[in-house]
């Protein structure tokens, strides 16, 4: 595939997705705007272009990132315990400080995700048998124990209803003013192209990256760094993506190989054209009503994901 | 010259390396023989600080190898494991490549790549750069590890079971191109090998350790005596000389 099919599919999307929609704008009106179509525009459906494409990039890239740091192509933000530590360090949030501003529940979702991801990381050193699927199996139960417990708390605050917000994916909350946060995500990705080629030899072991004059811990806590962050930012204003950070670096493995420096921009808008695509349909398969996105990405990934499984032998995965 | 003073270390308060002390002289290859677990590939992992050891000295050219900046030494200084099991789809081209980080760090200029082309080159690896490393046979692929070697340019190359699971043709290949190595390029192979007419056919000197002790060192026609292999493992090898060569026979 080449990167050109990857910017033209964007672009197209882009384009779609803005125009879609319950109130009436057509490209055709972009020139003479009524002032309701202006507002629709800048407040609804360009913040909802804007935190699809973040999302989709950086969720991607982070699955990306923590596959080549734990050597195994099955981990992700879903299945390291991440996403829920990200889900729990909001509640706390909420418990703690009832008046929260979404600054400071990101950053106390950040520390419980880096700490979830870190104890993962732990659990995995720790364990003697490194099977493929045993690994994620473990982080998919280490996420659910994490999980119990925000429900645990939730129910005893009555904050059940808010905490199932960030459960779900959900693009259609999104409109100027609440979503700006997710542009933390852009320079942290530009940090992870210059760091690409270190995740890559981190990824071949501590012993080659040692060799190689390389410091194997500050790469690695780097990235566990950078996958917190952006899955905090992304759980906070648009939800749990599942399965995205999973199917998305797999595909792209297969024809562009592991090298970070090959397959980073592929797999940035590769994401993105993924989830524009599924938020499109989405929103047009019940129109006028919507399905959140989530269930779109979860039934297309999850189906995606069980062909990877099958095909993994050829794929060599 | 790689030089051990006193090494000592020890797993679970048992001593896997018990006082070992050795000097390597430059532009030669060592081989490390003895049974399993007589600790060559810890010993070998110690002198490329892959291992921390826990007593005695170990420098390189003078330098104490724990005090020497990582990326210093990764320029003076390279090992290849038989663990290097690698499951990334690279191709071969990639992972000679990431040989230059040590002075690239990552952002190859004309000469790293000059670097790359010579070592495909040298391990003729041109036809197939492109191809990704879980493509190849198991001695395609030792090939594309060892050609990373040498575009990470080190004085010092270190090898553990380079051999392991090649067959013959493969073998003899390999310690050709490391007797060309040390004859043409002027490098220091340390290697631990397995097969003892390997390390008889292609080696200056050879260390036989036992229990993690050195029972004894020096000159290949030294080591490879009947006494001396009796002692190391414990089995009557009898040894005949053909073409100048000391081959034995254990069979």
């Amino acid at each position: 595939m080449k990167i050109r099919y990857l910017v033209i599919a964007l672009v197209v999307f882009s384009f779609a997705s803005v125009f879609i929609g319950v109130s009436n704008v057509s490209p055709l009106d972009l020139f003479n705007l009524t002032e309701a179509q202006q507002q629709v525009l800048l407040v609804s459906r360009i913040p909802r272009l804007f935190s699809i494409i973040i999302a989709g990039m950086s969720m991607s890239i982070v699955g990306l990132i923590m596959q080549q740091l734990t050597r195994n192509k099955f981990v992700s933000p879903t299945t390291a315990g991440t996403l829920d530590a990200a889900r729990l360090g909001i509640l706390v949030s909420m418990m703690v400080f009832t008046a929260a501003s979404p600054l400071q529940k990101m950053l106390v979702s950040f520390v419980f995700a880096l700490l979830g991801t870190f104890i993962f990381m732990k659990i995995l050193e720790k364990i003697k048998f490194k099977d493929a699927i045993f690994i994620p199996l473990i982080g998919l139960m280490f996420g659910n124990i994490i999980g119990s417990i925000s429900t645990f708390f939730a129910y005893q605050n009555d904050l059940i209803q808010n905490m199932s917000s960030w459960m779900q994916g959900d693009f259609s909350m999104i409109m100027s003013g609440n979503y700006e946060l997710m542009f933390v995500s852009v320079p942290i990705l530009i940090l992870a192209y210059i760091y690409a080629d270190k995740f890559t030899i981190a990824g071949m072991g501590e012993d080659f990256s040692k060799n190689l004059g390389l410091n194997y811990r500050q790469v690695v806590n780097l990235g566990l760094i950078i996958s917190a962050l952006v899955t905090a930012s992304v759980v906070l204003s648009v939800g749990v993506i599942p399965f995205l950070g999973l199917i998305i670096p797999n595909i792209v493995t297969i024809y562009q190989g592991d090298h970070l420096k090959k397959s980073l921009l592929h797999t940035a808008l590769l994401g993105a054209v993924f989830v524009l695509f599924c938020d499109i349909i989405g929103r047009v398969i019940i129109y006028p009503y919507e399905i959140p996105i989530s269930l779109t990405v979860g039934v297309i990934g999850s189906g995606i994901f069980i062909y990877l499984l099958l095909r993994r032998k050829k794929y060599g995965l | 010259m790689v030089d051990l003073k006193n090494v000592f270390k020890s797993y679970n308060k048992k001593n896997v390396i018990e006082d070992v002390s050795l000097e390597i002289t430059k532009g030669t290859i060592t081989s490390f023989i003895g049974p399993n677990g007589a600790g060559k590939s810890t010993l070998i992992s110690m002198i490329s600080r892959l291992i921390a050891k826990d007593n005695g000295a170990i420098t390189i050219d003078g330098q104490d190898i724990m005090h020497t900046k990582n990326n210093e030494l990764a320029k003076k200084i390279s090992i290849l494991k038989q663990s290097n099991a690698i499951n990334l789809k690279l191709t071969i081209r990639e992972l000679v490549s990431f040989g230059r980080f040590p002075y690239s760090q990552g952002k190859l200029k004309k000469e790293d790549n000059e670097k790359i082309d010579e070592a495909i080159d040298y391990m003729e690896l041109r036809d197939i750069q492109d191809k990704y490393l879980d493509e190849l046979s198991g001695g395609q692929r030792q090939r594309a590890h060892i050609a990373m070697v040498i575009a990470q340019d080190t004085e010092y190359i270190l090898l553990d079971e380079p051999l392991n699971n090649l067959d013959m043709r493969h073998s003899v290949q390999i310690m050709k191109t490391l007797r060309k190595l040390v004859n043409e390029m002027g490098k220091t192979i340390l290697l631990v090998i397995h097969d003892i007419n390997f390390a008889s056919c292609y080696s200056d000197q050879i260390v036989a350790l036992k229990d993690g002790k050195i029972v004894k060192q020096g000159r290949t026609c030294d080591v490879i005596d009947k006494c001396v292999l009796k002692d190391i493992y414990d089995m009557d090898i009898d040894i005949k000389e053909i073409d100048n060569r000391r081959i034995c026979v254990y069979f």
